[in-house]
């Protein structure tokens, strides 16, 4: 190990540092897949594990020639990004006037805190019953698992914000959307880039879990007919479509991190 | 108390009793259905019927076991992956990123997957909360050992401290904080994801209560057993924010 500390030193030595690290990572998952692939063909029940290349099979067999499948995916990635805009939207907002003054913050931050601790899936029942099986359940459902890491995000990020900047370019005459602009976001953009991350992972459980709960329509209703039946090859292509859009949507979400943050950066200072 | 943590908790104490008037008083004129909510007096009534009930500890029971034996597992596997993955600048290069990229995707998503693998018993419930909480434990874990100051380390090594004193002393200390935090994080998910593995698919527990009641259309009971939930994570949270100010008070005495 010690070795390597001093091979890495340098240049040179930190770019092949890099380039066996980025092998390194490859191969395991190869090796994964590989592994997968020779006990799946070799050992496993056919009825619970079928081996990588015929799950990419049954991608194209099964999931994408059907339209029921793809516009269900569809169906649950559009859910994703209206309940994620929703999310953003009236987080920051109800997020900037909790956290605009520290009394707003003492009194009504701990609620936002209580609201984030008590596990949502309980509620997903009253969702469907008020909703209904739709897109408009899973939505709501996203919506109340991705505002909470905004809103706390933005109102931890408030508390840095120094008042006196805040008081200066009020009485400097600034309008309240150039005081969010120009002080306010500045100084919360880290604690809210967190935020924006996370609302996107609490998004995504909210709206996998309302799909999942409503197995009579949507995602649900193919993972359970495919479970229900041993057919393991099309669950994991469903399974892995799915992961693929979740993925997609992370990706997403730190694009527009590092063009707020070019944004941030190119905010003149003061 | 100064008098601006009391109107705080005023205020706190006022949205709160807003919120249950609006509850009252919404239920009493009738303007909305008893079937997405009923009268707060119809859900006492069902709750103080359920805690009576053995249905309601027998449920309780099959929670609590596998929760507990789900964070058992995540606890195991997340600091024993994350301690041996923490020894190497390399190893952790490597799989870092692996373990954060798979924890990105929703481990939700493979519920089904665990349903067929480990039937719709108590195992795939226990088989979905480990992995999930597997993820933050090892990460955290990660994180806590591998940014132990390294001066400490030498320091402790050159005074001549054997292994087993610089790991007692001086990395557990330094790693506790966030090893606790990850600790927490994962007792929460695994917590969560047991109950709605048990809403979405199961025989027995609390969560297949709700989702039964649900079904039943008997709102009532099924507002007592999600009061129930609320209740008890509330208490949780307060139980392990205080226990986490504790201890890691107390590491920072074992630093000075």
């Amino acid at each position: 190990m010690a070795m390597t500390v001093r091979l890495s030193e340098g240049r040179d030595g930190r770019l092949l540092y890099a380039s066996r690290v980025r092998w390194a990572r490859g191969i395991i998952i190869l090796a994964v897949v590989v592994a997968l692939e020779i006990y799946g063909r070799l050992f496993a029940d056919p009825a619970f594990l079928q081996p990588p290349s015929e799950v990419l099979r049954a991608w194209f067999v099964t999931v994408l020639p059907d339209g029921r499948i793809t516009s269900a995916l569809g169906m649950a990635a559009f859910e994703i990004a209206c309940a994620y805009a929703l999310s953003v939207t009236f987080g920051a907002a109800i997020g900037l006037a909790i956290g605009s003054t520290a009394f707003s913050r003492l009194a009504l931050f701990p609620l936002i805190l209580l609201l984030y601790a008590i596990p949502q899936i309980s509620f997903i029942p009253l969702f469907v019953l008020m909703f209904g099986l739709g897109a408009a359940s899973k939505i709501a459902f996203g919506f109340t698992h991705g505002v909470l890491p905004v809103i706390v995000a933005v109102v931890g990020g408030m508390k840095n914000v120094p008042a006196l900047y805040v008081r200066g370019a009020r009485s400097m005459g600034l309008s309240k959307l150039a005081i969010i602009r120009h002080v306010i976001f500045p100084n919360i953009a880290p604690s809210f880039f967190v935020g924006l991350r996370l609302a996107m992972t609490m998004t995504l459980l909210g709206v996998i879990l309302a799909e999942l709960y409503v197995s009579t329509a949507g995602i649900g209703f193919f993972t359970r007919m495919f479970a229900d039946n041993y057919n393991p090859a099309p669950l994991f292509a469903l399974i892995g479509s799915l992961a693929a859009i979740a993925l997609l949507f992370n990706g997403c979400v730190r694009i527009l991190e590092r063009q707020l943050s070019r944004m941030h950066s190119g905010a003149p200072a003061g | 108390m100064s008098r601006t943590t009391l109107s705080a908790h005023l205020i706190q104490f006022g949205v709160i009793a807003i919120l249950g008037g609006a509850w009252y008083w919404s239920t009493a004129t009738g303007s909305v259905s008893k079937l997405f909510l009923p009268e707060p007096a119809a859900v006492w009534l069902a709750f103080s019927h359920l805690i009576t009930t053995g249905q309601f500890w027998s449920a309780v029971k099959v929670t609590l076991t596998t929760i507990a034996q789900a964070y058992a597992i995540a606890l195991l596997a997340g600091i024993g992956v994350g301690y041996l993955v923490s020894r190497s600048r390399f190893l952790i290069d490597v799989l870092e990123p692996i373990i954060a990229g798979l924890f990105a995707i929703p481990i939700t998503l493979f519920f089904p997957m665990f349903i067929l693998f480990f039937g719709i018993g108590t195992g795939s419930k226990i088989a979905y909360g480990a992995s999930y909480a597997f993820f933050p434990i090892a990460l955290n874990t990660i994180a806590a050992f591998a940014n132990a100051e390294t001066h400490f380390l030498r320091a402790a090594r050159s005074m001549g401290a054997s292994q087993w004193d610089t790991f007692r002393h001086v990395l557990i200390p330094s790693a506790l904080p966030v090893l606790l935090n990850g600790m927490r994080i994962g007792f929460f998910i695994s917590f969560a994801s047991v109950l709605g593995g048990e809403t979405l698919s199961s025989v027995a527990g609390v969560g297949r209560n709700i989702a039964l009641a649900a079904e039943l259309m008997e709102s009532a009971r099924m507002y007592a057993w999600i009061a129930f939930v609320v209740l008890t994570a509330v208490m949780l949270n307060l139980l392990a924010g205080g226990l986490e100010t504790r201890v890691s008070r107390g590491g920072d005495g074992a630093w000075r």
